[in-house]
This record gives C-alpha cells, structure tokens and sequence, in this order.
C-alpha cells in the first residue's frame, strides 16, 4: 500500500488576504507594533471624544451663518455683489474652456472644482436672520428652488458656464493662445469689474474677507513671476554689478519677515513716495507681498536655471541667437516647467501668509475673525471662528498641494 | 587701411557695452535711490520730523513683563534688547521643541504601523496647510481658560500648569558656584592650550609627512581635537571641581505656591507658551516632510543589504539609513530653522514682546519710522545669516567627512 499521506498536498488556510491578514499585517505585525496600536487606539479615542463633545454640544456655532457673508466678503457692499459674480462667471468661463482644449490635469481641476460648487448649489440649508441684532442660524430649507435660482443664482451661473465652456472648447487647439492671453487679462478684468467706476465703485477698503485673501495671494503670486524671472537671471548673470544688486535684493527680503515688508509698506512707502501720491493700505500691503515673494520666486526660477544642461544654452549660441531670444525660447521654457511644483508650493506659502495683512489693518479672512472676536457678544467663541477659517485655508492649501503633487507626479520630478 | 574697416565701432565692441550696461544700470539704482531719499526728506520735512537715533537713549515708558527685567523709566534700547533676546528665547527653545517633534512624527509617518502612520499624514497636513498665525490665535486663548492658579494642573508637585502660564523647576547657582566656576574656567583654559597645541603639533610635524592631498587641515585638527580632548578634560575638570568644592554649586528650585502666585522655578507667561507652541507644531509639521524625504531618499538597496548582513531593524537605522539620510535632511532642515525664527515675529498677534512687537510699540510713541525699521531689519538679517552660516558650515563638514565622523 502506498502511503498517501506524504504526497497529497495539504493547502494551509488562506490568509493571503482579507480583513484579518491585513490588521495583521498593518496593526500588529511585531509585539511593539501591537503596544503602539493599542496606545494610538486609546489617546485616539480620548482626542476625538473630546473633540466631538466640543463640536456637537460645548461649540456655539451660531456666530459662523451671523457672519457668514462677513467672512466671505468682508465689508464689501450688499447691492454690488454682481461683480463678484461677474468676475466668478468670467474665470469659470476660462477654466471650462481651458479644460475643453488642455484636458487631463486642467480637466480633473475643474471637474473638482464643479463637484464642490454642486454641492455647495445643492445642499439645503439657508442662513435665517432672527431679528435686528447679529445672531442667524443655519436652517434647513427644503424650497431648493428657491435656493438655486435666486439666492444662488451665480454659483449656477458659473457652473453652467463652466458646462457649456467646456463642450464648447473640445479640441478647438487654435485656441490656445487666445486662452493663455485670456487668463493674462482677467487679471486687470477682475480688479476693474470689482472696483467699479463713478458713484458705485467699491473702494479697496471694502474688499475683505476670503475674497481680499485670494485677491491678495493671486496678486502677490502672478505679479512677482515678471520680477522673479529678472532677479534670478540677474543673479545668474556675469556682469559683477547685477548679479550683485539681484543677490543683495534677494538675500535682504529672505533674511527678513514678511511682518516688517508689511510694515515697509504701510509706514515707510508713503513717506518714501512724491508728497501727493496717495495709495491705498490694501495697494500698499499688494506692494509689499510682491516684494516679498519675488525674492522667494527667484530662488526658485534659478533652481530650474541651474537644471537646464548648459548644452541647450550654447547650441542656441550656436544658432545665433541673442541672449534674450536664448533665455525666452529656451531656456526659461525649460527652466519654469522644472520648477511648477516649487511653484505652487510657493502659492501656498504665500496664501497662508497673506494671513499676516490683518497686522497693517486690512479685512482679509483672519482680520474678519478677528474683528468678530473683538464684539463682546462672540469675544468666547474664539474656536469655533477660528476653526471655521481653518477648515477654509485648509481646504484651498491643501488641494493645491495635492495638484502640486500631481504635476510632480506628471513631470517625473524625483523619479530616476 | 584695411585695419580700420575690420575695427569694431566701440557702441558694437562686446566688452565696452558689458560695462556701459552695467554703468546705466548702477547709475539707474543710484538715481531711484536718490528719488526715495529725496522724497523721504521731503515728506520728513513737511511732517515735521527730524530723523536722529536719540530716542533710542531716550525714557521708553511703557512696562513690559516678559524677559530681561524691564520697566518704563529704562531707554529704548533696553527695549530692544529686550526685544532681541525674547526672540531669540523663543527661537531656541522652540527650534529645540520642533526639531524633536518633527522627527518624531517624521519617523513615525514611515512606520510600517497604518493607525500611527496615518495619524501622523493627519497631523503634518493638518497644520501645514493652515496659516500659523491662526494657530497661534487659537492656542493663546486656550491656555487663558486653563485652571486657575489654585487649581492648577500638577505633575509631580514640580511641573505646574495655569492660565499663568507653565512653571518648571530650574537649577540655581548656590554659594558653592562661586569657587566651581573657577574650575570650569581653568579646565576651558587647559583644554584651550591643549588642543591648540595638538593641532599645532600634528600640523607642523607630524602632518607634514603626508602628502599634500591627504593632510587635514588645521581646522578639521582642532575639531577632532575638541571631541577627543577638550571634552574629556572639560568635563574631568568641572567633575573634579564639583566634588573639591566644600558648598553645592547648585540648588533645585521648584515653583511654590506663595500668596496668589508661584514663586521660584522657571515660568513660561502664557504669551510664550502659545508662541512655543504654535512655533513648534507649525515648523515640526514641516521638519516632519523634510525627515521623511530624507529617509526614504536612501536608496531601497541599502536598507536591503544592511538586513542580508544581519544587522537589527534599530541597527540599519542608526548606522545604515540614518547617517545617509542628514546629508540630505540638513539644508532644508535650515531653512526650516531659519522660517521659524522669522516667524517669532508673529508674537506681536498676541502681545508676546519679541523684537517686531517692540519695534511695533516704539514706532506708537515716537515718530522715528524710518530708524526702527532699519534696526529690525538689520538684527533680523544678523540673526538670519549668522544662522546659515553656522548650518552652511555644518553642512559642508557632514557632506565633506561623509557619514563616519
């Protein structure tokens, strides 16, 4: 008789996959994995009952639908919020053509961007003023007709721009240029249509809020790129004088706060201007973040200079092109494109930095708040404020460091 | 003939228009220089200022309560002083904090661990993308609705903490630190000769032998020196000197509740201590990331080869992966020190008295704008470079020795 036993192939139990393999693998893999576990698990349980108890029954959540238009728009007037949709309107319409001839990136960008506008058009709930003083609450109002096509007439405006943009800019590649020198314009566009002329212009002062934040951070961002591409070509230069100026220029502002910059701006440019040259605090502090970050976006642009092989520069030579017609066709090309993650983490600094302006008087995002907890009756809701900012800076950063990544991801940056 | 036709017009001659370029150029700054001075003396004029440094000898008359004693009949440039020297309290203290915290969560966010690595992506994306000024206005309110000072936390009956503020045990000289000292400062001296003498010795004599390539300069002498001598006699003298001292050199303080106060120890104000912590969790967010980039640019191989050879998971990190990753951890990790420190400027959010916050208060009082701002610009920029310097002098050794020193 043959011993089966030996051959016949005994399977062990399949532990390959499923919920226990995996706690297994990724919870308790070694003794001191599994102390850790158990720690994390407890100090996680504590931090998040106090955390809930907070939120759902210490928080007063009240002062956020008070000052719901406050936060989002600061002082600016009540009657010419059409602007606001306006230039909304206007950059949607870009974004959906953009997205219709450049698709991939620019289309998952602005198909993210529809997906937070829905549900913001869609979700029901309305802020309902109780009476003269400043407390609201936040109801649920289920005439969501109501709610779309008149109080949020513009958010749908824009969405279905965003819509008709796109399926009108499908492949149409002889586009391009138009869209490029489009967005370059809606820059002057936005500031005009906000501002305004005659007896209903807004005046600077009244900008505030989340939009004063992104105007500022867009403003410091796009107007420091001309200025940052000269200092870094400038410090990258062999003539002594201006690689010595630019490095001084750059040195200087980088070795320094952002806080005194501002503090430049506000109390020294008036006195450092001709006698009846007025500018206004919010030009002031824009002057004084585009100082700031074109030292910061030099550094970077000359970090992508140095990655352009120095072969690409004299087989230009070669061809007889000048210098300017070498860096503007190929270097600066090459060089920009190396660096766009650097970029956009450099936006986001400077949007989490444009928090400072409230130290010169301004009403951007974090002015407001505080300006709200200066009130005596909201002086104790400190946190939920705060909070509520929070979670606004923190979703704008950190979907741009997510795209950021993205675009590391497409140019192969770190990857051998 | 032929020579003058082939000669270069001197407005085509590259060299001659390299430097009227340049001349344009310096004269162009020199001219917008002019018409912001001439535009500041002007605007002074019409105001009616005249710029002088006087007021930094004059009477500051404001109080302030954090730092270096301080009260209103002191000068202003006590003020700065003080000022400059809570910056750098700060600075330090909080560097400190950061650098430790940021390692921590760092490591941990590559733990082979999910709860514990998630926690940590939580973490870094939480406070990396929300502006530190409003983590700051949130912490320092905070720890204003902590207990009262009765009722104050305790641990240990050392560490107390208040709506005051934190108050931790310090060590005080006692009688006996008069004499010891004596012995510390013979034993710097000692170690001082020797090491220069060493240095001096290997230099001239022995190094000499070597090929010029191989000899180590004197610099890189008297840093060897110093870890292998110096303190070993440094510390051998200031041990000796301890126990020959007939006094304690040193007695613990602890805080200890006196009336409606505490009394003793160290004391962080509240302003300090929302400032230390937003500094810290802001900056730790970041020095996290720089960590792990840092870790996980040592090559897969290494860590592979480290294990093939036997070495324990602790071992390949310290003497594999560790060693490898600094070169590559400390210059961003510079810039990271050198941002928290420019960030101490924010103390002026919440009254913490740092250098900006004073300036900010002497700019109220008197009508020097343009002075003050020189000053702070001027010790922020002392303050910067002498630490990139020190991390840029560093940096260079750890790439120049490799990982073995």
């Amino acid at each position: 008789m043959e011993d089966n036993t030996l051959t016949q192939e005994v399977k062990p139990p399949d532990t390959s996959k499923g919920p226990v393999r995996w706690l297994r693998d990724n919870l308790f893999s070694t003794w001191y994995n599994t102390i850790l576990t158990c720690l994390g698990l407890v100090l996680l349980f504590f931090f998040f009952r106090v955390f809930f108890i907070w939120v759902f029954t210490q928080a007063n959540w009240a002062v956020i639908p008070a000052y719901l238009r406050t936060l989002m728009i600061g002082p600016y007037p009540i009657e010419q919020v059409w602007r606001i949709g306006i230039v909304f309107c206007t950059l949607l319409t870009l974004l959906g053509l953009s997205a219709g001839i450049w698709r991939d990136r620019v289309l998952q960008i602005a198909i993210a961007i529809a997906g937070v506008g829905l549900f913001l058009l869609l979700i029901p709930l309305d802020v309902v003023k109780e009476g003269e003083d400043t407390s609201a609450t936040l109801e649920f109002n289920l005439n969501i007709f109501y709610l779309i096509f008149f109080k949020r007439k513009w958010l749908l405006g824009g969405l279905v721009l965003l819509a008709v943009t796109f399926l009108i800019g499908r492949d149409k590649n002889t586009f391009k240029r138009w869209i490029i020198i489009g967005w370059v314009l809606s820059f002057p566009w936005t500031m005009i249509i906000l501002h305004g002329f005659g007896k209903n212009a807004v005046s600077t002062t009244d900008w505030g809020g989340l939009l004063l934040t992104l105007i500022l951070a867009a403003v410091g961002i796009v107007a420091c790129f001309p200025l940052g591409v000269l200092l870094a070509l400038g410090r990258r230069s062999q003539l002594p004088a201006i690689k010595w100026v630019s490095t001084v220029y750059i040195e200087t502002i980088r070795g320094v706060p952002l806080i005194t910059i501002l503090f430049m701006g506000s109390i020294l440019l008036p006195i450092f201007m001709p006698g009846d040259f007025q500018l206004d605090k919010v030009i002031r502090a824009m002057v004084a973040l585009t100082l700031f970050s074109s030292s910061y976006m030099a550094e970077n642009i000359r970090g992508g200079l140095q990655a352009v092989p120095s072969g690409q520069v004299e087989a230009a030579q070669a061809v007889g092109l000048t210098y300017p017609k070498t860096m503007h066709f190929i270097v600066l090309p090459q060089a920009i494109r190396a660096v766009i993650p650097a970029i956009v983490g450099q936006s986001i600094a400077l949007f989490k930095d444009t928090s400072l302006v409230s130290v010169v008087g301004l009403l951007d995002l974090l002015g407001v708040g505080r300006t709200i907890l200066g009130s005596s009756k909201w002086s104790g809701n400190y946190a939920e404020v705060w909070f509520f900012i929070a979670i606004i800076y923190f979703v704008f950063s950190f979907s741009m460091s997510i795209v950021s990544q993205k675009i590391e991801a497409d140019l192969g940056v770190g990857k051998h | 003939m032929q020579q003058d036709s082939t000669k270069i017009p001197f407005w085509r001659d590259i060299r001659v228009l390299k430097v009227l370029f340049q001349v344009i150029f310096i004269i162009g700054i020199i001219l917008l220089a002019l018409f912001f001075y001439m535009n500041m003396l002007n605007g002074l004029e019409r105001q009616g200022i005249e710029l002088s440094l006087d007021f930094l000898m004059s009477e500051a008359g404001f109080e302030l309560s954090e730092g270096i004693d301080f009260d209103s009949s002191d000068t202003n440039l006590k003020a700065f002083w003080v000022g400059v020297v809570n910056t750098l309290r700060v600075s330090i203290i909080g560097i400190f904090c950061a650098t430790i915290v940021g390692f921590l969560f760092g490591i941990a966010r590559l733990s082979s661990n999910w709860l514990i690595s998630k926690t940590a992506a939580v973490y870094v994306e939480i406070f990396r993308n929300t502006p530190l000024v409003l983590q700051i206005l949130f912490w320092y309110p905070l720890i204003l609705t902590l207990p009262k000072v009765r009722e104050s936390i305790n641990f240990f009956d050392s560490i107390f903490i208040n709506r005051r503020g934190v108050y931790l045990p310090s060590a005080v000289p006692a009688d006996g630190f008069n004499t010891w000292r004596w012995y510390l400062l013979s034993g710097i001296i000692i170690a001082i000769i020797v090491v220069l003498g060493l240095a001096a010795y290997r230099y001239f004599f022995q190094d000499r032998e070597l090929h010029e390539t191989d000899r180590p300069s004197f610099v890189s002498n008297i840093i060897l020196g110093a870890k292998w001598v110096a303190a070993p006699i440094f510390l051998t003298a200031a041990i000796v000197g301890w126990f020959l001292t007939p006094e304690v050199s040193f007695v613990l303080s602890k805080p200890e509740l006196q009336g409606f106060n505490f009394v003793g120890g160290i004391n962080f104000s509240p302003e300090f201590t929302a400032m230390l912590i937003g500094l810290t969790v802001y900056t730790s967010a970041f020095i996290a990331e720089v960590v792990r980039a840092g870790i996980q640019s040592v090559v897969k191989g290494q860590r592979e080869a480290a294990r093939s050879v036997g070495l324990k998971e602790s071992q390949v990190l310290r003497l594999v992966v560790i060693p490898q990753a600094i070169p590559v951890i400390v210059p961003p990790l510079t810039s990271q020190y050198l941002n928290l420190a420019k960030n101490s400027s924010l103390g002026t959010f919440i009254a913490y008295t740092d250098l900006y916050a004073i300036a900010e208060i002497i700019n109220g009082k008197t009508d020097q704008s343009v002075p003050i701002f020189a000053i702070i610009m001027a010790s922020y920029l002392i303050l910067s470079l002498t630490t990139s310097a020190f991390m840029n002098w560093y940096n260079r050794r750890i790439t120049r020795f490799g990982s073995s020193s």
